[in-house]
């Protein structure tokens, strides 16, 4: 049964992957553009190049670059090099692979947007959870309405302001990129020392922002379950105010929380690439910015897909996580 | 007009939202009358002045009046959000009641295809759908681009909502009346629906706002179009931060806050009038 469950799951993660891959192939073909005939005219007005052979040299290309195929067989040549991670060449930065430009940024975002979603879903939970328990401080219901504000900000916004205030006006953390520049990346304290403080405030305006929204989920999901039968029976046992915190609330109304933080994954991604662009930060973001402003199809198309599939696959495993959790729906069709 | 008063008390999102929203119109409305947005095209003042009595926002290094442009845009990402908005609700609302009434594996397969496509990051999808169309965007062009997937969300819990509601009594006795499938959708479950259909409508227009904007940041907008996101795209482009302009990315910045906050108060002040239960708890 749990067998069967997992299986549903990473079939949901497979169409995910195809319907990206799918999305990919024929979108930039539907609305009729030919990069090849496009490429050689650019070519030819730049050398002021008689136009004469240009059909031929197209159907040339074409021929050399399998385009004169029927679209099926095409299509079916695309998955296969994207199911061997074959995103073809960068063409602003020939002779790197798109792979390698993307093998570059990835951990930078990864480790950006992974410490950041962790951080912010922990203690928005926890202050979510403290909003709505009435044996917390009263100076909590203080951060109530910031919260609310914060969570209607979009993180770059957010960060533009941060920038401004501790960068260029109290010139306390960096104002650009990943590390200082000249800095060789090597694994030393030093280096790590300068990551971090680059790091600091794309993280702030991130986690600021999302605090936010996951302390605001978790006060009303804390709110019903305190309303629940089995709290009152808890307290009424007389068990510790903690315990029925804990044990009693927090361990139930964490889980359409989990639930939320895998619809979320994809919005706070969006955000992140903006971030990113804001910064300089160089992780995906930056790397998709400049390959749009530098035209290179094959770059925005493998960071898409690469992208979808990563976040695909987070979904899976948050997916087979959540039964051990939620023990009630592990047998369930979900 | 006293209930109203004692209305508005019990729920000062929906004002404090409402206000917001319309200190921008004024703000729109009184700038067109004084202010010429053709202004707001290059070239049209002096680069780089910081804000003055002739420039009261300043002007950019391309020579915009960014009084002009901030006059001129706001409606225009306004709208980008409001079509794309109005679009993407239709066809939730049309798809959430094609999903209910049929069940089966229509709902399954529409209900799958807005769980799956809900779980994409969109941003990247509109990336791939406005690299790939020729030329230069329009502002139309724009809100179509941002209402493909503008529609996920609402048909989601509007699905969700007429699922809850036709189980309701007074649906039964309508039917057990006789009424018409068509006669129940538009005159019992539509008008119960509608404070709900107005709050994710709200919801709706500010991440269509939100996709917009992103997308114009990175460079993928209506280039000639004096939008927010795109003078937020020029900020960018020319570095505006480091080199201590501060008056061309504030004005956008305030006006863009303004949007998202007065957009997200009125979500939640509609959201408390669809949905009573929430009184207590929010």
């Amino acid at each position: 049964m749990q067998l069967t469950y997992i299986a549903r799951r990473f079939g949901v993660f497979l169409l995910i992957v195809w319907l990206a891959a799918t999305l990919n192939f024929f979108l930039p073909r539907l609305s009729g553009q030919d990069p090849v005939r496009a490429k050689l005219l650019e070519q030819a007005s730049l050398g002021g190049y008689v136009q004469g052979g240009i059909e031929e040299m197209t159907r040339e290309y074409e021929r050399r670059f399998g385009l004169d195929r029927p679209l099926w067989h095409q299509y079916l040549t695309y998955l296969h090099d994207v199911s061997r991670l074959d995103f073809n060449y960068s063409i602003a930065n020939y002779p790197r692979t798109v792979n390698e430009l993307i093998a570059d940024a990835l951990p930078w975002t990864i480790g950006l947007l992974g410490t950041t979603t962790l951080l912010s879903f922990g203690i928005g939970t926890l202050l979510g959870a403290l909003l709505a328990w009435p044996r917390a401080p009263g100076w909590m219901r203080w951060l109530m309405p910031p919260l609310w504000a914060l969570h209607a900000i979009p993180f770059f916004l957010l960060g533009l302001i941060l920038t401004y205030l501790l960068a260029f006006r109290l010139p306390l953390l960096p104002i650009f990129g990943g590390y200082s520049t000249g800095a060789v990346p090597t694994l030393s304290w030093h280096f790590a020392w300068d990551v971090f403080q680059h790091a600091l405030l794309p993280a702030l305006s991130i986690i600021l922002v999302a605090t936010g929204g996951w302390a605001l989920g978790m006060r009303g999901m804390m709110v019903t379950t305190m309303g629940e039968d089995y709290v009152l029976f808890a307290e009424a046992k007389g068990l510790k105010a903690p315990t029925v915190f804990l044990r009693y609330c927090v361990r139930n109304a964490v889980l359409p929380q989990v639930t939320a933080l895998a619809l979320a994954l994809g919005q706070i991604l969006s955000g992140a690439v903006l971030v990113e662009v804001i910064f300089g930060y160089p992780g995906i973001g930056t790397l998709l910015y400049q390959a749009i402003r530098e035209n290179d199809h094959f770059v925005i198309q493998g960071i898409v897909f690469t992208v979808i599939v990563a976040l695909g696959f987070t979904t899976f495993l948050l997916d087979v996580v959540y039964p051990w959790l939620d023990p009630r729906i592990s047998y369930r069709r979900a | 007009m006293r209930a109203v008063f004692r209305y508005i008390r019990r729920n000062p999102s929906l004002v404090l939202g409402a206000a917001l929203l319309a200190v921008l119109a004024l703000f729109v409305l009184v700038g067109s009358l004084v202010v010429d947005t053709e202004d707001a095209r290059p070239l049209s003042a002096p680069a780089l002045r910081p804000p003055s009595a002739d420039y009261p926002f300043g002007t950019d290094r391309q020579g915009r009046d960014l009084l002009a442009v901030m006059v001129a845009g706001t409606p225009l990402t306004l709208r980008i959000g409001f079509v794309a908005g109005f679009i993407g609700v239709g066809l939730g609302t049309l798809l959430a009641f094609i999903a209910a009434y049929y069940r089966g594996l229509t709902d399954t397969l529409i209900r799958g295809i807005a769980d799956i496509g809900l779980t994409v990051p969109g941003l990247l999808v509109l990336i791939i759908i406005a690299v790939s169309i020729k030329g230069t965007l329009t502002v139309n062009q724009m809100a179509i681009i941002v209402a493909s997937l503008a529609w996920l969300y609402p048909t989601r819990t509007i699905r969700a909502q007429v699922l809850s509601l036709r189980e309701r009594g007074y649906v039964e006795v309508a039917q057990l009346s006789g009424m018409s499938g068509a006669g129940i959708i538009f005159f019992e479950l539509l008008p119960n629906l509608l404070p709900y259909l107005a709050a994710t409508l709200v919801g709706a227009v500010s991440s269509a706002i939100l996709a917009s904007i992103g997308l114009e940041v990175l460079g993928l907008g209506p280039i000639d179009s004096p939008t927010l996101g795109m003078t937020l795209y020029w900020v960018n482009f020319n570095a505006a931060m480091i080199n201590g302009w501060w008056w061309w990315w504030t004005a956008p910045t305030v006006i863009i806050l303004t949007v998202f906050l007065g957009l997200f108060f009125l979500t939640v002040g509609l959201d408390e009038i669809a949905n009573p239960r929430l009184r207590r708890s929010a």
